[in-house]
């Protein structure tokens, strides 16, 4: 009894302080997220008019770029709204065409630079520092802005958009790669080494038999998202589909911009749900192995 | 019996092979499969290497050109417009909390509709998830288009666009952790008499919260780079200024300006990192 007329006391005091210190945590969290919303409101020039303004204006355009389709007549509405297909798959197949080259030169740049980058492979402390500063720096600036660049550099068209591309992916996938190097299995190439054989063949033969099939899921996902990003490279004269779209956009073609856009998605659907097919496969098979 | 290496002539080996081709040799069909998948991506890749015009004379030409840009970019120069780049950066980042804070605030509702434990309509989930993958199809850049088409040039193009894209990442993501939560809460509001709203206002939500803002600031980090380049098709923030100081070929500026992202995005990735520790940390006791 005398125990308990003790620790409930000094319970309920703590269980108060308790209460006090986390309801100030959340005060202050709740003042800063006010602050915060106020100041982007006021840099953002977000305010309620301009949104009452806007928000009718968005509907009007949708109802726009939305096609007339009637029941009665159907197939000629739908060729009417499609009429540009078989110019739009031509491009769309470009599109997918520049995430291809661009994928592969971004995957085959990530592949000789990220055993170079990964802490416990890597040859020496200044190579490592070297690499890992040179994939960051290609990874932190958007592709778009490679793009913008490239275009001045290469002319505008599919070469610039393709190299903005790979230059990003290089950047991330060597990154994912190299930390999936970090994690092999560090006794092949131990093996190896001690029976005399070269950084080049140790990493052939210890490090890439082991860290292969992550590479290729990765290269794969890399692919869906250069799908999706090589589709708006033409905003900025880089090629693909993007440049029929804003050309679309900013003539006012509305049922155009519905039809592109629906176009872009599906394809980009398809590419997700064949490489999830392709992914699947390959597990399969590592796991027979 | 034992078998010493000399009992393994090759007359032995040979008869081994006869009996099980495979073990020594990889399998025809499937070699013939590997080589022809080569075959394929080699050719895919030389035709678009020829059709992409990849000559080495225009690659060269290209890298003389992009040297002398990179020569122009140094040293960086403000060009007399820092505190407009300043200012820029800020609305960059209104943007994307803007635009975040009202794709979380919208994918809440959303995500529980298209969650299996709380919305047993499974047509409407239907619905609700393929709403949620189309705006996420869409790319923020092409939103951002026609939002700026539909309510004019400016950041606020560009917070919808990140609003509407997001809701459907957001949805999707909430939606999970909304299935993921533990049954047992739930069933016991449940239970002891709660409707269907307080069941998942005190069963459900505080199990959630924590995962819910923790995906919210993650994306808010992916919003402050991709609000960077919204601005190139005229949806507002520093977009706008790197794009125009490109096109018009003043690389110091521009320069400037891609270092200053640069940091922005590692400030706004360091501050974000910890208070993503700290939610999930407090999520977890």
């Amino acid at each position: 009894m005398t125990r308990d007329s003790t620790a409930l006391p000094l319970f309920e005091r703590q269980y108060a302080e308790q209460r006090s210190r986390r309801r100030r945590t959340n005060a202050l969290g709740a003042a800063i997220f006010v602050a915060c919303l106020a100041a982007a409101m006021v840099v953002g020039q977000f305010d309620l008019v301009r949104v009452a303004d806007g928000l009718p204006r968005i509907f009007e355009y949708i109802g726009k770029i939305l096609p007339q389709l009637r029941a009665e007549s159907f197939g000629e509405d739908m060729a009417y709204w499609f009429y540009g297909l078989p110019d739009w798959l031509a491009l769309l197949w470009e599109t997918v065409l520049m995430a291809y080259t661009a994928t592969l030169l971004g995957t085959l740049g990530a592949l000789a630079l990220c055993f170079l980058a990964a802490n416990n492979l890597a040859p020496g402390r200044k190579t490592y520092f070297l690499t890992r500063r040179t994939l960051e720096f290609a990874r932190t600036i958007p592709d778009i802005v490679y793009a913008l660049i490239f275009v001045f550099a290469f002319g505008l068209g599919p070469l610039a958009g393709i190299l903005a591309i790979a230059i990003h992916s290089m950047g991330a996938s060597g990154k994912l790669f190299a930390e999936a190097a970090e994690n092999i299995d560090m006794k092949p190439v131990d093996g190896l080494k001690g029976v005399g054989a070269n950084w080049l063949q140790t990493m052939r033969y210890a490090a890439l038999p082991q860290v292969l099939p992550n590479f290729a899921s990765y290269t794969l996902w890399r692919f869906e998202l250069n799908v999706r990003t090589a589709a708006v490279m033409g905003f900025v004269g880089a090629g693909g589909i993007g440049q029929e779209l804003i050309t679309a956009i900013r003539m006012l073609y509305y049922e155009d911009v519905s039809a592109l856009v629906l176009l872009i998605v599906a394809t980009v659907t398809c590419i997700d749900l064949l490489c999830e097919k392709v992914r699947h496969g390959f597990i399969g098979k590592e796991n027979l192995a | 019996m034992s078998l010493t290496l000399a009992d393994l002539t090759p007359e032995r080996i040979a008869a081994v092979r006869q009996r099980a081709p495979t073990v020594f040799a990889p399998d025809p069909r499937r070699q013939m499969l590997t080589c022809g998948g080569w075959l394929a991506m080699i050719l895919l890749t030389a035709y678009c290497l020829v059709h992409f015009d990849f000559s080495p004379m225009r690659f060269w030409n290209g890298l003389s050109e992009l040297g002398a840009i990179l020569r122009h970019m140094f040293p960086p120069q403000s060009g007399g417009a820092f505190m407009e780049f300043v200012g820029a950066i800020g609305e960059t980042l209104a943007m994307a909390f803007l635009g975040t804070l009202f794709a979380a605030v919208m994918a809440v509702p959303l995500s529980f509709l298209a969650s299996k434990n709380v919305f047993r309509f499974s047509l409407g989930r239907f619905f609700v998830r393929r709403g949620m993958d189309f705006l996420r199809g869409v790319d923020q850049l092409i939103w951002a288009l026609i939002f700026v088409r539909a309510v004019g040039l400016g950041p606020l193009a560009g917070i919808f666009a990140i609003m509407i894209s997001d809701t459907g990442t957001l949805a999707k993501l909430f939606s999970e952790s909304v299935e993921n939560a533990d049954r047992k809460p739930v069933e016991g509001v449940r239970a002891s008499g709660g409707s269907a709203v307080q069941t998942i206002r005190f069963g459900l939500l505080p199990q959630v919260l924590p995962m819910f803002l923790s995906s919210a600031l993650y994306m808010f980090e992916s919003n402050v780079r991709s609000a960077t380049i919204l601005g190139i098709v005229g949806a507002g923030g520093i977009g706008y200024q790197l794009s125009e100081r490109i096109r018009g070929h003043r690389w110091e500026e521009a320069c400037l300006i891609l270092i200053m992202i640069l940091i922005t995005v590692a400030l706004v990735d360091l501050v974000s990192k910890t208070l993503r520790q700290r939610l999930i940390g407090k999520g977890r006791h």
